[in-house]
C-alpha cells in the first residue's frame, strides 16, 4: 500500500517512523520544532527534539559525540553549504574516528542538508558540492531523487551505523510522489534504472535525473532509446548497474550538477573508462555546470546549469550524429 | 578540604607516578629505540595532579574526551599499559590496533571516549557525549580536558554556549601550560594579555568559571568534585581553568623521515630563553611535592613509596617489553574498520 506526498514529506515521514521505533534516534539542528506545539515536539519531547543556535561546528560535533555515545542523531543543517562552517567535524571527525579506534567505535549519525537551490539563492546557497564529500572513506553519500527514495533512503541513513550525508535537492521539495506506506528501506549501493534502453546510458544524479527522463523522451520521438540510471547513493556507488547497461548500449552521458571539476560524475567516467573500456563505442562525455560559482541573475544561472537539450546534444555526439567537440 | 582516605591518597599518588613513568618512558624511546615511534607524540609530564585530581572525582559510567596530549587519562583510568605502548609503537596489539597512533587513543570500556588531534574539536564531541547523557537520565556526567590553546577556537565558544543553554552535565577542565605550541598565552589571547584568568571565558556564557592550582591534586579534586555535583544535579556545565606546568617540549621534532624525533628543549628555553621559568617549574614538579607530602603528614611510609616506585618501573619497563615486542599488522588490515 503507497500514498502520495510531497518528496519533503517523505523525508520527515521516514525520521518520524525511525524515532518512534528507535528511542536513541534524535533531530535538532537551526529551525527545527522552536515551537512546542510542533507535531514532532508532541511525539518525542524536548529531549529528542531541539532547536539549535547557529553553531555548526557544534551541532555537528556534538553529533559526533552522542553517537560515540550510543545516540543516533539526525542533524538538520537546511543547507549543504553549511557543512562547510564545520569541515572538521564532517571531514576529519565523523568519519575517521572509527578507523583511528581500530573499530572500538562508531559513529552513527545522519547530516541532512538541502542543496542544489538554483532558483536565484545565489553563489552561496546553490553549490552542488557533495564531490568535497564523496571520496572520504568512512563517510557515505546519498542523493534521493524522487519521493520514495527520499524515504527509503532516510530510514537506510538512520540505521546506518556510520556517518551519513544526505542530500536533498531543493528544486525536488514539493515534488509528489507515490510513497510506500509504514516501515520502508532503500538499500545504500543499488542503483536504480528509471527508464530502460539500448541505445545510450544516461546516468543522472538528484534533480538531474528528471531532466534526464524529459530529454528521454524528446529522443525517443527522434528513435534513439535511453536507459536512464538513477545511483541515488553516491557513495557506496552500485558501479556494477552502470557497467552491465555500458556493456549493452556502448554510450555514456553523465548528467551532474556540479561543477564539472568537482563533480561527482567525473568519478563515475573515471571508473567506467577503466572498468568499461571495452564496452565504449564513444568516449564518455559529461554535461556538468561550468565551472564558476552560480550567478544571481536568472540567464547567467540558466546558462551554467545542465538542462535537456544540453543533455539531448551530448546523447547526439556519443552517437556520432554530432560533432563530439564540446 | 576534602576528606579523602588514606587508600585513595595513595591510589592518586600512584596513578601520577604511572603516567610520570609512563611519559619518560616514551620519551626515552626516541633514544633508546630510535625509530620505533613515528611522527608525534605529547607527554603529559607536568599535569599528573590535575589529571588525576579530575578522574578521581568520577563514578563508574561517566565519560571523558581529551586532546591529543592523551596518556595520561586512560593510564589513570585502568587501561592496560601494555596495550598503549604497543600503539605507540604501531604494533598489532595496541590499543586501537596500530591505527591511531599516539594522538589517539580510546577506550570506551574505561569511559574515555577519545580524543582529537585537532586542537578544541573534542569539545563539542564530549559536549554531545554529555546531551546523550542528559537524556539517558543515568545521572552521569562528561569530563572535556583541553589546554588554554584550544579556547581561542570557535569550537570553545559554540560548546560552551550550548552546554549552558541546555545545562548539559559537563564539565570543562582547560589544562593552562601557558602555552600554544610555541607561543605564550599573552601573545594571543585577549584575556591572558589583560592580565586576567582565563576562566573570565565562564562569564561569556553564563556557567561558572574558576581558576585552580592544578600542581596540587587535591585542591584540583575539591573544585572538580563540586563541579561534578553541581552537573549531576542537573545544575549545569562548569569551566575550570587548571593551572600546570608542562614539563616537555610540546611534542617531539616534527621532522622528515630521516631525522631523529626526539624531544627538544621546552620552549620556554628554545624559544624564549627564559631558562628561569622552566626551573622553577622543575623545582615545583608536582608528582615529588605530592610524594612528600603524604610521606610528611604520615599518609604513606618512604618504604612504601619506594615499593610503588618499584612496581610503577616494572609495570612501564613490561609495557616497553610488550610493544617492541608485538609484531606490525598485517598490511592488508589497513582496509578494515573504514565502515561498520
Amino acid at each position: 500500500m503507497s500514498h502520495e506526498v510531497p518528496y519533503i514529506g517523505a523525508i520527515m515521514e521516514a525520521i518520524s517512523l525511525e524515532m518512534a521505533r528507535d528511542e536513541s534516534v534524535l533531530y535538532y539542528g537551526q529551525d527545527v520544532a522552536p515551537n512546542d506545539d510542533h507535531d514532532l515536539v508532541k511525539a518525542f519531547g524536548r529531549d529528542r527534539i531541539r532547536v539549535s543556535p547557529i553553531s555548526e561546528t557544534a551541532e555537528i560535533g556534538m553529533a559526533v559525540g552522542a553517537a560515540l555515545s550510543g545516540m543516533r542523531p539526525v542533524v538538520e543543517l537546511l543547507m549543504a553549504e553549511f557543512m562547510l562552517v564545520a569541515m572538521n567535524q564532517v571531514v576529519n571527525e565523523a568519519p575517521r574516528l572509527r578507523y583511528m579506534s581500530g573499530g572500538q567505535v562508531k559513529v552513527p549519525l545522519v547530516l541532512k542538508a538541502g542543496f542544489g537551490f538554483t532558483a536565484g539563492w545565489s553563489g552561496q546557497h546553490t553549490g552542488t558540492i557533495y564531490g568535497m564529500f564523496t571520496g572520504v572513506p568512512g563517510l557515505k553519500v546519498v542523493v534521493p531523487s524522487t519521493a520514495a527514495d527520499a524515504k527509503g533512503l532516510m530510514t537506510t541513513a538512520i540505521r546506518d551505523d556510520n556517518p551519513v550525508i544526505y542530500l536533498h535537492n531543493y528544486l525536488l521539495t514539493l515534488e509528489h510522489g507515490d510513497v510506500p506506506d509504514g516501515e520502508y528501506l532503500v538499500p545504500f549501493g543499488q542503483a536504480a534504472i528509471r527508464r530502460q534502453g539500448g541505445d545510450v546510458t544516461i546516468v543522472a544524479i538528484g534533480w538531474e535525473v528528471g531532466l534526464a527522463l524529459k530529454a528521454a523522451e524528446q529522443l525517443a520521438s527522434e528513435g534513439i532509446q535511453a536507459e536512464v540510471i538513477d545511483p541515488r547513493t553516491l557513495a557506496p556507488l552500485d558501479l556494477d548497474t552502470i557497467l552491465t547497461s555500458v556493456e549493452k548500449t556502448g554510450r555514456l552521458v553523465l548528467v551532474d550538477q556540479a561543477t564539472r571539476h568537482g563533480s561527482f560524475s567525473s568519478r563515475i567516467a573515471a571508473d567506467v573508462a577503466e572498468y568499461g573500456f571495452s564496452s565504449l563505442k564513444a568516449p564518455i562525455k559529461q554535461v556538468t555546470a561550468l565551472d564558476a560559482t552560480i550567478p544571481y541573475s536568472e540567464p547567467m544561472e540558466a546558462f551554467l546549469l545542465p538542462d535537456e537539450a544540453k543533455i539531448a546534444k551530448a546523447v547526439h555526439q556519443v552517437l556520432g550524429s554530432t560533432p563530439v567537440a564540446a | 578540604m576534602t576528606q579523602l582516605d588514606n587508600d585513595r591518597l595513595i591510589w592518586i599518588y600512584t596513578q601520577m607516578l604511572r603516567i610520570r613513568e609512563f611519559e619518560e618512558r616514551v620519551k626515552r624511546t626516541f633514544e633508546e629505540h630510535p625509530g620505533v615511534i613515528r611522527g608525534h607524540t605529547h607527554l603529559a609530564d607536568g599535569a599528573e595532579a590535575s589529571i588525576v585530581g579530575s578522574l578521581a572525582t568520577l563514578k563508574p559510567g561517566d565519560q571523558l574526551m581529551a586532546t591529543y596530549r592523551c596518556h595520561g587519562y586512560p593510564i589513570a583510568l585502568g587501561t592496560d599499559t601494555k596495550k598503549m605502548m604497543a600503539e605507540i609503537y604501531g604494533r598489532r596489539d595496541g590499543l586501537c590496533g596500530g591505527y591511531g597512533g599516539s594522538m589517539h587513543l580510546v577506550d570506551p570500556s574505561v569511559g574515555f571516549l577519545g580524543a582529537s588531534g585537532i586542537v578544541g574539536q573534542s569539545i563539542p564531541q564530549a559536549t554531545g557525549a554529555a546531551y546523550a547523557a542528559q537524556i539517558r537520565k543515568q545521572g552521569q556526567v562528561v569530563l572535556n580536558f583541553f589546554g588554554d590553546g584550544a579556547s581561542k577556537q570557535g569550537a570553545f565558544a559554540e560548546s560552551l554556549n550550548l552546554a549552558s543553554l541546555w545545562k548539559l552535565p559537563i564539565v570543562y577542565i582547560m589544562e593552562n601550560n601557558n602555552y600554544n605550541v610555541a607561543t605564550r598565552s599573552e601573545q594571543e589571547d585577549a584575556n591572558a594579555a589583560a592580565g586576567e584568568p582565563l576562566s573570565v571565558k565562564a562569564k561569556a556564557y553564563s556557567m561558572p568559571g574558576v581558576t585552580i592550582d592544578g600542581t596540587d591534586p587535591l585542591a584540583v579534586y575539591d573544585v572538580v568534585e563540586a563541579a561534578v555535583a553541581r552537573a549531576r544535579a542537573g545544575e549545569g556545565p562548569t569551566l575550570i581553568e587548571s593551572k600546570v606546568y608542562r614539563l616537555s617540549a610540546h611534542g617531539n621534532l616534527i621532522a622528515p623521515p630521516g631525522v631523529p624525533l626526539h624531544y627538544p628543549e621546552h620552549e620556554a628555553i628554545a624559544v624564549f630563553g627564559n631558562r628561569e621559568e622552566y626551573d622553577a617549574a622543575l623545582r615545583g614538579d608536582p608528582v615529588p611535592r605530592f610524594r612528600m607530602r603524604l610521606v610528611d603528614d604520615g599518609t604513606l611510609s618512604s618504604d612504601r613509596a619506594d615499593a610503588i616506585a618499584a612496581e610503577v618501573t616494572d609495570e612501564m619497563q613490561a609495557a616497553v617489553d610488550f610493544g617492541l615486542a608485538s609484531p606490525f599488522p598485517d598490511p592488508e588490515r589497513a582496509l578494515d574498520f573504514v565502515y561498520a
